[in-house]
Formats: structure tokens, C-alpha cells, sequence
């Protein structure tokens, strides 16, 4: 076991951990952050993604004692004071979900691509979202809302979340 | 009956509302079942056959047991007396033959990827690790993997069946009495083209794999399950394991996809109810994602022979089809029925007076497969819409042209088809204008003529596939005649609580439809409620105590219906205290928009008022119960028949054999609109899919039977870099056979959007002469029907996508044979 210190979602966790444990595992298991899902073994849905020190993960892709002594972002601290982050609010208005099971890892993926490119061109932002598997939208109104998350917010409002939740 | 009529003018009914579900789903506020932790569960890993066809020799858990942790290890022979045999709910035929499924093999495997032993331990990684430690010997059998072989029985998937063709089912228009004799047809035809296509075997892939977690430590034994199906899972699950139904509860969480793959009864289900009742504590499974891709059932995986008949001016004259349909190892909970479902579909929206459908249902050493999005209609419109072009390539006549020369005309509905369904309604006019209006039809060809006269090495291909499916599944009637286990009909109730709000149950299943939106927007407009005040209940056993779930496009149609019905009776039971309160008489209480009035007069109640007096019941009528809720089930006394034309444009590079797809066009009927925005977002889903049949996805297994394409790095399910955005539109003709007017639409995208991207394939390439390339459409098989015509596109090891058909068989009389 290996000791680790995280900040998660804005809050200090300190737990022991296996060494083998993988980032994603510890989230759900052991802070029970279970916004953050699992889709696959192999590294490709990208369901998991979180951010960590504000640049998008796949957490079933890192040890949770690599990111000892990083701060962590999921789903569940994106919203700030209560208010919806924009991407957030644009996959709710574009109809960017059905069954919600790719939306966390899509959504924070969304909000590293907006905050490293805060005006994309419809073809980055579906290569900015290639590797998160979405059955069921068919992307185009995960594209849409991406689009209106960008053009809505604006640069500012995007990049002043970077780094999650506080 | 035409009830559309006196549907009340709403407000909600038509608009685009956002959906209510979304709050949590954006939040990670989610109910997922491999979410849920009890205090003390334990978690169970399964031990998969690597083989395909085996017999288990012996299995040594000796040292899985001793492992940290492990609370216990079970093997086939451990519930032997216990587990039953998985259900099939839809024999297709009196003889069919079957092997009884066991959750757990016993002594042989008949798939790579069936369960052998099962270990149970305090963690997920424990019962891994442990599994690790299961020491299984196997004696390999000949397997049967090749579809064609095993329908010659070559070798036997179960040895003791003696064959391995299950069922044999077939429909004749000449029999039945509604068309003509094939044989005359065929005999007679001016124009006779054969075709032999491929339906790859393709693997549903919803996202979060399937979980189940069981807790057994109350009157009733709980079950979370990913299901699309939680009450018929009770029940199968009641009838295999000898429980009583009453001491069963299933509860479908949040679900993350299913698309028919959730629609099955499944070994994992049944081993973690095992494994709960005999440890008394809460057990969970949560599959892995190789797990899911192997032996969760697969979809499609069919040969399709056909033979159309035409006269030399394209007017066609019959079809005759005959498929193989492979059913992997086992036959599940539908999977007989799968290809039945295509039966009476592959007519499409056209009125070709003979009809002949024969299907010979196999068993091979592999997964099994069952619904999977469209199950049975997709294969069916991909056979007929390949086959219009064929027909229409052959008479150098435009393929638009030569469906409208053969399609219903809107004045002709209702219209009773060579397979006596009878189509309500429809207009594939209108749809077919308004798509080519759209898609700038002419401009593209003009295009494409340009580009193939300067031999440009980028071709650019035009797709055009109309569609019509029969969903809503429906019919009671009708699914006992085809001997379908259970009925159609669907229920609903809805319970006006005494401060005013709402909550309907339904005994539909989402999962990611939107349903609870949906819902509220039919009943707020019905009782005349807000649309925040209701809250749509679902997937609890013990609160949607009836129902028959979620699949073939049936949620809406028939389950959105039972809401309309429940609702009109709370209106009804509510009218004679009104009356009574308003001191009026029953015949003067009027309901518009929520408000019971007199007519004439300015006295009133609202529906809200009315609850709550009911709910005091100080004052009601004598002899009237209090409560207003009420419970309805509808069932409807015929499919609905969504329709639509879909066109494809697409830049085929001549000299790399890669496919850039350019627009999507796609116009759907699908009756009244009840959300648009819900409606949008199945069609583009269902698009997606159905372009992935035809362009990458396919189920690939080596010559051992292992699934070669067991990971998201080998099973190609597409992701935005792939796809495009779509222009999509509507037309509406309602249904007639529900007072919504509405049309299933879950499936339709995945029907169409298939053989309309492969006709824009092959039509990319016809200055080189092909006429056919095998799904998915690699850039390799593209270049290789370009570079070497007679191959058709097909890998070598497939079987030649063209056939060759026995000449005694049928006489191939077009020029040149399969031109
Ligand atoms: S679970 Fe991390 S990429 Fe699939
Ligand atoms: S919304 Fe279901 S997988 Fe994306």
C-alpha cells in the first residue's frame, strides 16, 4: 500500500492505495466518485476522462499514486457555486446525451478542447473528440454543443474554469 | 379509428422540450449499476473457454479458493441441478431444435467465451486475480465457424442434435393468399437478377458494459440489472430458476445504452443470482469491455440469396429470398425470431405481386446472436434497396426512378402488401421530394458525371435507399400468431397525488430514449398539468408492477399510448365528483386545459383541486371511491409503419480505396412528433450505426472461432473523426393504429442508413464495372473490386460475394448473368 495525497474535486483526500490501483479505480471505489465511469480495458471510449492539474485524462490510463500530490477534476466538481459549467449547459440544450454513459468523459474532453482551442473549426473539434466512443448521439449534436459551448461562452468564461472546481 | 383528431390542441405535445434527464447525467449523478455498493457485497469474475467447441475435461479451483479473499469458486457441476436452462421465448417452429443452454457450462463449451467457473471474493480485483488460478482442461472439438459450412452440417456445433440447421420457416405469398406464385413470377420475368449478400456479424457495443448486482437479503430478492427488459427478466428469471415470481424484484438503474443488446436473459444474470442466495450477501458482476464484445450476444450475421423478377420497363414482379441466419451456440431469448422479423419487410414500400421467404436458421460454435437495432428490418432493406439499384443499373434507369415505378403511391393507403400487412399510412412522394430537394440531387449527379468523364481519381458515389419497418411491436394478436412468447401491449398509470403533482409509471424500460421527457409532455398535455409537476417512473418491478420494456421501436407507439389512456381515465373518474362539488351534472363537466367547468357557466375546478378533494374524500359522491388514478394498458391492433428516403453522397478515392463521406440526407416519417429534439437524436444515433455496418464494423474471428475483434482497438465503432453531420427533415402522416398518431422511431436510422451509403459505394464505381462490394466497405476490398472486378470486394477467405448460382437452381436469364 502507498499513501497518497490528492486533491479531488476541490476537497484533500489521503488514502493508501495498491500500487497497481489504476486512477479511475480509486475515484469510484475509494472516494466512491462514481460520476466517472468505466466503458472499457484497453484505453479507447474515454469514458473515464477527468482532468488532472487542468489537462484531460483517461483515468483508467494513470496510477492513482501518479497522481499524488496533483489536483484532480471529474464530472462531479465541474460545476462551480451551483452554476453549470457551459459545456455542461450546452450538451443539456443541444441534446448532446441519450443514455449519459459516454457524457462525463465527453464532457470534460469538450472543455480541454475548448480551453486549448477556444474557437474551433467543426473538424477539430471532432478529431479533439476522437478518442471518446459515443453509441448513441451519432456526435452530431455532441459537435453542435461543443460549437455553442464556444461561440456562447466565449474564450474567457471557458478557460477561467480550467483547473476544475474550487 | 383515426383518434388523432381529437387530440387536444396542446402545448407540449410537438415541442422541442430539453430533456429532464439530463440534470443528473451531466453532473455524474448517476445510478449506473456497477454504481451501487452494499455493505458486504461481493464481486464475482467469470472464467471464459478459450475455446470454441470443447469438452471440459476437468476443473481444478483448489488454488482460486485458497487465493486472498475468495469467498467461494462454482463450476458448471456445482449448480448443475440448480441453474435450469437460459430461456428462449420465441420458437419459430414446432420442431425446432435447440441445446439447452446452461449459465454455466457443464461438461462441454460450444463458444469461445462461455462461462466455466465463477469466482466469488470481497473485491472485483480479488475474483479476478483468483480467476486467474482456475486451472481448466479442455478436449478441443471440431467447430463449426463458417455459416455455409455448418448449414451443410459439415461439422456439428452439437454433437448431439445430429444437424445443425434448428428451424426451417418460410412465408409464400401463393399460400398464404396474398400474391401470386413465385415460380410464375420468376418463370415469366422479362428482367431476373440474383444476388447473394453478406450481413456481417455485428456486435451491439453500447456503452457501459452489462453489471448486475443482486441483493438477496430481503423478503424479495433484489436485482439491478443493465437490462432494456426488467420485466421480462423477472419473469424468465422466476421460471429458469424455479423462484416465485413474487419473491423476485428487478430494477433497471440508470442504463447506458442497450440497442436490442440488453434485450436477452442472460448466463451472467442468473450466476450472480446464484451466487448471492448461496453466499446470503449482495454479490455483484460487472463485465469487462472484451467480456461485452465476446459473449454478449452479437447481432445480423446472415447469407442472403435473392431473386428478383422484373418486366423489361423496371415494374418488378416478384422476390424470392432465402437466408441463412446464424444463431452462434444458443438460441436466446429471441433470436429464432430475429430473422422472422425481416420476413414480411423485405417487400419494402413496394407492391410487387409475388413473394416467397424461406429461412434456415443454424447453429455454429459462436456467440449467439439476437436483436441487435432494426433485428431482422435492416437486413431485410438492405436485401430489397441493393436489389432496386441492381435493377435499375441493369435498365440504365435512375434508382429514384425505378422505386417510385414500383412504390405505393400516398393515394393507395392503406395498403395490404404481398405479406398481408396491411400499411396504414404513408406518403414516400413527399418524403423522396423533400430529401432530393435537400440533398441537391441534380447538381450532385451533374458532379458525378463531370468527375467520371475527366476520370477523376476521386469518384464521387450517390446512395438513395427509401425504407419502410414495421415496429411498435405491437400486436398481441399478431406476435402469438408468429408464436412470440408474450403479448405486445404495453401499461401505464398514472396517480394524481394530493398536492397537486403527478407521477406516471410506465412499464417501458429506457435507457437514453427519454422517455421520462417524453412522457411528461404527453401527460401534462392530457391532464392539463405543467411539465415540471409530473415525474415519469420506471424499471422498478415493485413500482411499474407491469410492462413489456423497451425494444423495436415500441416505447412511444404503444407505451406512450397507455399514458394517453390513463390519463383520460383519471379525466373520467374525476368528472362525476366535479359534478358533484360544482353541483352540477355529469353531462355538463367539461375538461379543457386542467379545469373541469360547467358548460356555460364561469364555475370550475382545476385538476389539482379535484385531487386533493379526492384524496380527503370528505365530500365525494355516494358510492365513488377516492383516489383519482387510474391504470391503463394499450395494445394496438396493428404494427405502425415509420417510412423515409435517405440519400448518401460520397468521394470514393479510386486509387487508396478509401470512402469520405461528402452529405447525408435523411427524411423520416415517423407520424406525429411527440419531442422533435428526441426524434433528431434517435435518427442520428441510428445513422450512425447503420453507416458503421456498412463501412467498418464486423465481428472477426480467426480459424479457431476467437473473436479477433474483442477490443475497441480491433471492433471499429466510429467516433467523430469519422462521421459527418446530417441534414435531417420530416414528414408526417400519422399512424392510425394509436391515438398519438405516432410511429416508433428507434430504429429507423439504423434500416435506412445501411444500404444507402453501400449503393453510394458500389455507385462510385460503376465506370469500373463493379457491381457489388461486401460490408463493412474497407478501403481494401474497394480497391480490390476496382482492381480486380470478379471479386466483389470480398476477402478471399469469405467466400466470393458474387455468387454463382446452381443453374437448376434459378436460371440467371439477364445479359451476361450478374451484370
Ligand atoms: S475506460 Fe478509460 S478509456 Fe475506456
Ligand atoms: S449518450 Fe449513450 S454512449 Fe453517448
Amino acid at each position: 500500500m502507498t499513501r497518497i495525497n490528492v486533491k479531488v474535486d476541490g476537497a484533500m483526500c489521503s488514502d493508501d492505495v495498491e500500487p497497481r490501483t489504476l486512477l479511475v479505480h480509486y475515484l469510484r471505489e475509494q472516494l466512491g466518485k462514481t460520476g466517472t465511469v468505466i466503458g472499457c480495458d484497453t484505453s479507447n471510449c474515454g469514458a473515464c476522462t477527468v482532468h488532472l492539474d487542468g489537462r484531460s485524462v483517461k483515468s483508467c490510463n494513470v496510477l492513482a499514486v501518479q497522481a499524488d500530490g496533483h489536483e484532480v477534476t471529474t464530472i462531479e466538481g465541474l460545476a462551480t457555486n451551483g452554476e453549470l459549467h457551459p459545456v455542461q449547459k450546452a450538451f443539456h440544450e443541444c441534446h448532446a446525451l441519450q443514455c449519459g454513459f459516454c457524457t462525463p468523459g465527453m464532457i470534460m474532453q469538450s472543455v480541454d478542447l475548448l480551453n486549448e482551442n477556444s474557437d474551433p473549426s467543426e473538424e477539430e473539434i471532432r478529431t479533439g473528440l476522437e478518442g471518446n466512443l459515443c453509441r448513441c448521439t451519432g456526435y452530431h449534436n455532441i459537435v453542435k454543443a461543443v460549437q455553442q459551448a464556444a461561440d456562447g461562452a466565449g474564450s474567457a468564461a471557458v478557460a477561467s474554469t480550467s483547473g476544475g472546481a474550487s | 379509428m383515426t383518434v388523432t383528431e381529437d387530440r387536444p390542441a396542446g402545448k407540449e405535445i410537438g415541442s422541442p422540450r430539453k430533456r429532464k434527464e439530463d440534470q443528473r447525467l451531466i453532473t455524474g449523478r448517476t445510478k449506473f449499476t456497477d454504481n451501487i455498493q452494499l455493505p458486504g457485497m461481493l464481486h464475482l469474475a467469470m472464467v471464459r473457454s478459450p475455446f470454441a467447441h470443447a469438452t471440459i475435461t476437468n476443473i481444478d479451483t483448489a488454488e482460486a479458493k485458497a487465493a486472498p479473499n475468495v469467498v467461494m469458486v462454482l463450476t458448471g457441476a456445482d449448480v448443475a441441478d440448480e441453474q435450469g436452462a437460459l430461456p428462449c421465448a420465441w420458437p419459430i417452429s414446432e420442431d425446432q431444435k435447440a441445446q439447452p443452454h446452461p449459465s454455466i457450462a457443464v461438461d462441454r463449451v460450444a463458444f469461445a467465451g462461455e462461462i466455466v467457473a465463477v469466482v466469488v471474493a470481497r473485491s472485483a480485483a480479488a475474483a479476478r486475480d483468483a480467476a486467474e488460478l482456475v486451472d481448466v482442461d479442455y478436449d478441443e472439438l471440431p467447430a463449426a465457424l463458417d455459416l455455409k459450412e455448418a448449414a451443410e452440417d459439415t461439422v456439428l456445433a452439437h454433437p448431439d442434435l445430429g444437424t445443425n440447421k434448428s428451424a426451417f420457416w418460410q412465408f409464400d405469398s401463393a399460400g398464404a393468399g396474398t400474391g401470386s406464385a413465385i415460380d410464375d413470377a420468376i418463370r415469366d420475368a422479362e428482367i431476373l437478377i440474383e444476388r447473394e449478400y453478406r450481413q456481417q456479424r455485428l456486435i451491439p457495443a453500447f456503452m457501459e458494459p452489462r453489471s448486475f448486482a443482486v441483493d438477496p437479503t430481503g423478503e424479495q430478492i433484489t436485482m439491478w440489472s443493465a437490462t432494456q427488459v426488467p420485466h421480462i427478466l423477472k419473469l424468465m428469471l422466476a421460471l429458469t430458476l424455479g423462484i416465485p415470481e413474487s419473491k423476485l424484484r428487478v430494477i433497471a438503474p440508470d442504463v447506458g445504452g442497450g440497442f436490442g443488446g440488453k434485450l436477452q436473459v442472460t448466463p451472467e444474470e442468473v450466476i450472480t443470482l446464484l451466487a448471492a442466495r448461496r453466499t446470503g450477501k449482495p454479490c455483484k458482476y460487472t463485465e469487462t469491455r472484451s467480456e461485452s464484445l465476446m459473449a454478449a450476444h452479437h447481432g445480423r450475421d446472415q447469407w442472403q440469396k435473392l431473386t428478383l423478377a422484373a418486366k423489361a420497363d423496371g415494374t418488378v414482379t416478384g422476390l424470392k429470398v432465402d437466408l441463412i441466419a446464424n444463431m452462434g451456440a444458443y438460441l436466446g431469448l429471441v433470436t429464432p425470431g430475429v430473422p422472422i422479423l425481416g420476413a414480411f419487410m423485405f417487400n419494402g414500400i413496394y407492391k410487387f405481386p409475388a413473394y416467397q421467404f424461406n429461412c434456415t436458421n443454424v447453429f455454429t460454435n459462436m456467440t449467439w446472436t439476437d436483436a441487435y437495432r432494426g433485428a431482422g428490418r435492416p437486413e431485410a432493406t438492405y436485401a430489397i434497396e441493393r436489389m432496386m439499384d441492381q435493377l435499375a443499373l441493369e435498365l440504365d434507369m435512375d434508382p429514384v426512378e425505378i422505386r417510385e415505378k414500383n412504390w405505393i403511391k400516398h393515394e393507395e393507403f392503406p395498403f395490404t402488401t404481398v405479406c398481408g400487412l396491411e400499411y396504414d399510412s404513408g406518403n414516400y412522394e413527399a418524403a423522396t421530394a423533400r430529401a432530393k430537394e435537400m440533398f441537391g440531387y441534380d447538381e450532385l449527379r451533374a458532379e458525378q458525371k463531370r468527375r467520371r468523364e475527366s476520370n477523376d481519381p476521386v469518384q464521387l458515389g450517390i446512395g438513395v435507399s427509401t425504407f419502410t419497418e414495421m415496429c411498435g411491436l405491437a400486436p398481441s394478436r399478431v406476435l402469438g400468431s408468429l408464436n412470440y412468447g408474450a403479448g405486445g401491449w404495453e401499461h401505464a398509470s398514472v396517480r394524481m397525488l394530493p398536492s397537486g403533482k403527478v407521477e406516471v409509471v410506465t412499464g417501458t424500460s429506457p435507457h437514453g430514449q427519454g422517455h421520462v421527457t417524453a412522457w411528461s409532455q404527453i401527460a401534462a398535455d392530457r391532464l392539463g398539468v405543467p411539465f415540471e409537476d409530473i415525474e415519469v417512473l420506471h424499471g422498478d418491478t415493485q413500482v411499474s408492477h407491469k410492462g413489456l420494456d423497451t425494444y423495436g421501436s415500441r416505447s412511444l407507439v404503444v407505451g406512450g399510448s397507455a399514458v394517453v389512456a390513463a390519463a383520460d381515465k383519471v379525466i373520467e373518474r374525476a368528472k362525476p365528483i366535479a359534478a358533484h362539488l360544482l353541483e352540477a351534472s355529469v353531462n355538463d363537466i367539461e375538461f379543457k386545459d386542467g379545469r373541469f367547468s360547467v358548460a356555460g357557466t364561469d364555475k370550475g375546478m382545476a385538476i389539482g383541486e379535484l385531487a386533493l378533494a379526492s384524496f380527503s374524500a370528505h365530500n365525494l359522491p355516494d358510492g365513488v371511491e377516492p383516489g383519482l388514478d387510474a391504470d391503463a394498458t394499450f395494445d394496438p391492433a396493428n404494427f405502425s409503419f415509420p417510412h423515409g428516403t435517405h440519400l448518401c453522397a460520397l468521394e470514393v478515392d479510386t486509387e487508396t480505396g478509401g470512402v469520405k463521406m461528402r452529405k447525408y440526407v435523411a427524411v423520416d416519417d415517423v407520424g406525429n412528433i411527440v419531442n422533435p429534439l428526441l426524434v433528431e437524436g434517435q435518427v442520428h444515433g441510428g445513422l450512425v450505426q447503420g453507416i458503421a455496418q456498412a463501412l467498418w464494423e464486423e465481428a472477426v474471428h480467426d480459424s479457431s472461432g476467437t473473436l479477433v475483434s474483442a477490443s475497441f482497438v480491433d471492433y471499429l465503432v466510429p467516433t467523430a473523426a469519422d462521421t459527418i453531420s446530417f441534414d435531417t427533415d420530416r414528414t408526417v402522416t400519422p399512424s392510425t393504429s394509436n391515438p398519438l398518431g405516432t410511429k416508433g422511431v428507434g430504429e429507423a436510422g439504423t434500416i435506412a442508413s445501411t444500404p444507402c451509403v453501400v449503393n453510394a459505394v458500389v455507385d462510385a464505381l460503376k465506370p469500373f464495372g463493379v457491381i457489388d462490394v461486401q460490408m463493412p466497405c474497407t478501403p481494401e476490398r474497394i480497391w480490390k473490386a476496382i482492381h480486380d472486378r470478379g471479386a466483389g470486394g470480398a476477402d478471399p477467405t469469405e467466400g466470393e460475394a458474387m455468387p454463382h448460382f446452381d443453374e437448376k437452381d434459378v436460371a440467371d436469364r439477364s445479359e451476361g448473368g450478374a451484370q
